[in-house]
């Protein structure tokens, strides 16, 4: 099965983002829009909901904090004790200013690179996967907005003309993912 | 235009007047303070503290071991230790007494000290913020220059009162500062301290009271340059004076850098004077900063709430929430960065600072970074509460309490070593100079046109909108992007 979707190219990220703004006022369902940058409060525009990856990265950092605390107790405290600094180490919190460092580090490092991991697999990217954006132009200087068109093609082609489209183009779609 | 009303002038003066009835209250009350009334204090005192005798031997033991002298006259910290102490080191109750009225005729000074340096400190970080801004050439606070130029203007009678602290103190009207006593730097003297002496070149009398009246002198001069000439941008043709005040906000900058590290050290760690640390400057520049930008922030949103200050957006305080929160990172990262490289090396003449802080001043000590840090990232640490004015306020209340505690606990353990106490003469200090900021911040305010209508940037401000946030108050509707 097969459908039509309107590809609309613009060339600055401010008229795009009014562009979106308009065709949503015209109650159009906007498909994607492929930017070559994050263009803020494009997500708002287009009415998706709110991103959840800080709370996702609070958790992270709290599983990274967990996870420093157990390291630095295992391998100093209990395994192997070490002496740090001539001070009695019986107990974890006795040495606790010395396991600071390794628990503000390990917080940052498992945030941080978890929080890109989830963004891979939520955007469903991952290594050698093929390229999905339908215009190699948007990688480089240019904005496409993808709309599906059913009846209404005219009026929405001579509605993105107006919004300061640069290129328009009505294409043929195979179903290949689900929406 | 704002109006200074009566209602705020009643206020202030009301809290000016309770302040300086209590301050001169607890000056007369610590100043006539006799020898029995400290015996009696020490006596109170060594009935709840047996316990910790056996303690305080093992200190007094490892402190002779680094051959410092126990029996010339210490910081009092120290000598806090020492006099528990007095078989060994040889203190005669008759000395211990003294030390203790000591501290008890500088309980008052100690008190208007920690409130005077507490609204000094904000108000000069409150001007270098400005400064930074203006060297910054950013767009986003121009909305906020007046407020923060009105704020400055505490400096003037905070700066006043400094002064005359420093010329009392320099007379020995007080005993903050212990090596500033009789012999210290005499070698034949019963009180020769050979740590002070080494020190001699900085800490000595002149020059202390030289460099305080060096600094308050020129920070002072910058303000009255730097707003004359924003109120002259105001109704200027072209871009000069702007300029003019770009470049002498660079040089005040850097002056500040330099004469705010000096300040501390003169100023708060010379009242411990054996010990030092080399980042004490920036510590003391971090806890001043946060409360500078959480009193930004409160002002800001009292008028704001007044509807004087139509071109602020929550964007504004949204953004002032940030800085709040990001300094009070910086505030922690810093007393850490001190804290753990003392705790890791535990060399005896530098762990005696917390130590003291550990003993005698453990609640406050604990609390302090409960709020200063804890506190702060909980509550800030969400982008949509920190466009909230009540959050905002709430998290600025904990951080200026918190680090009100922590200038506190860095000069109190040095003026009054145990007998510490929050009661009439802190609270009447910080009253007074409270009156003295509302009296001064908004009859300021009232002088100017609340917008700095001829800064060039001032556009830029008017639009300032952070993408991830809504404007809920009707003064940003036209500001939707």
């Amino acid at each position: 099965m097969s459908s039509k979707v309107i590809h609309a190219l613009y060339n600055d990220d401010e008229v795009v983002l009014k562009a979106v703004k308009k065709v949503k006022a015209a109650h159009h369902h906007i498909e994607e829009v492929f930017c070559p940058f994050p263009v803020h409060g494009l997500d708002k525009a287009m009415g998706l909901a709110p991103t959840r990856i800080a709370i996702a990265s609070f958790m992270y950092g709290l599983v990274g904090l967990s996870i420093a605390i157990w390291l630095t107790w295992y391998t100093m405290i209990n395994d192997w004790p070490q002496d740090i600094g001539g001070k009695p180490n019986s107990t974890w919190f006795a040495n606790m200013p010395a396991f600071v460092p390794i628990m503000f580090e390990m917080t940052v490092f498992f945030a941080a690179h978890l929080m890109v991991i989830t963004f891979y697999l939520r955007s469903r990217i991952w290594p050698f996967k093929e390229a999905e954006n339908p215009d190699p132009r948007t990688t480089d200087d240019h904005f496409l907005m993808e709309i599906p068109v059913g009846e209404d093609e005219e009026e929405l082609t001579e509605l993105l003309k107006e919004t300061g489209a640069v290129e328009i183009k009505v294409v043929e779609v195979e179903d290949t993912h689900d929406h | 235009m704002y109006q200074f009303s009566g209602k705020i002038k009643t206020f202030s003066l009301t809290l000016i007047t309770i302040g300086f009835l209590a301050t001169g209250w607890s000056f007369y009350n610590g100043l006539n303070k006799t020898s029995a009334d400290a015996k009696a204090a020490l006596a109170a005192e060594q009935h709840g503290d047996h316990g910790n005798t056996a303690k305080n031997h093992d200190n007094s033991s490892a402190k002779q071991e680094t051959h410092h002298n126990d029996t010339n006259e210490q910081n009092a910290g120290e000598k806090h230790h020492a006099s528990h102490n007095h078989h060994d080191t040889g203190h005669s109750e008759e000395e211990k007494i003294t030390h203790k009225l000591h501290q008890m005729h500088n309980r008052p000074w100690a008190a208007l000290y920690v409130s005077l340096l507490f609204f000094l400190g904000i108000t000069l970080l409150v001007l270098a913020f400005y400064a930074a801004q203006r060297v910054a050439q950013s767009g986003w606070s121009i909305v906020l220059f007046r407020v923060m130029e009105a704020i400055t203007a505490n400096l003037v009678p905070t700066s006043i009162i400094m002064l005359i602290v420093i010329v009392l103190t320099g007379m020995h009207f007080n005993h903050l500062f212990t090596w500033m006593s009789d012999g210290v730097f005499d070698k034949s003297s019963q009180n020769f301290d050979p740590i002070v002496y080494g020190k001699k070149l900085w800490l000595n009398t002149p020059g202390w009271i030289v460099r305080g009246i060096f600094y308050l002198l020129v920070w002072n001069f910058y303000r009255w340059f730097i707003r004359k000439n924003s109120i002259a941008e105001d109704t200027a043709t072209d871009i000069k004076i702007f300029k003019k005040n770009y470049n002498a906000s660079v040089i005040f900058l850097v002056f500040f850098m330099f004469t705010e590290s000096m300040a501390s050290w003169d100023w708060i760690m010379a009242l411990d004077p054996h010990w030092f640390s080399t980042l004490f400057g920036w510590y003391v520049l971090a806890t001043l900063l946060v409360s500078a930008l959480t009193t930004i922030a409160f002002v800001t949103i009292y008028l704001r709430s007044k509807g004087y200050l139509p071109k602020v957006n929550d964007s504004h305080i949204h953004d002032l929430a940030k800085f709040m929160f990001g300094f009070s990172v910086f505030w922690t990262y810093l007393w850490f960065a001190q804290f753990m490289l003392i705790w890791y090396a535990d060399i005896p003449e530098e762990t005696t600072y917390f130590v003291l802080r550990f003993s005698e001043y453990k609640t406050l000590f604990l609390s302090m970074l409960v709020m200063n840090f804890v506190f702060p990232i909980l509550l800030l640490l969400n982008s949509d509460f920190k466009s909230q004015p009540w959050f905002v306020l709430i998290g600025g209340t904990v951080i200026l309490i918190g680090h009100y505690v922590d200038l506190f606990v860095m000069i109190m353990p040095g003026t009054v070593g145990g007998s510490w106490s929050f009661g009439i003469p802190e609270l009447g200090a910080a009253l007074f100079f409270l009156g003295i900021f509302i009296y001064t911040v908004f009859s300021a305010f009232a002088k100017v046109n609340p917008v700095p209508i001829g800064n060039p940037f001032l556009k830029e401000s008017e639009h300032f909108h952070y993408y991830n946030i809504e404007h809920h108050s009707s003064t940003g509707e036209n500001n939707h992007h």
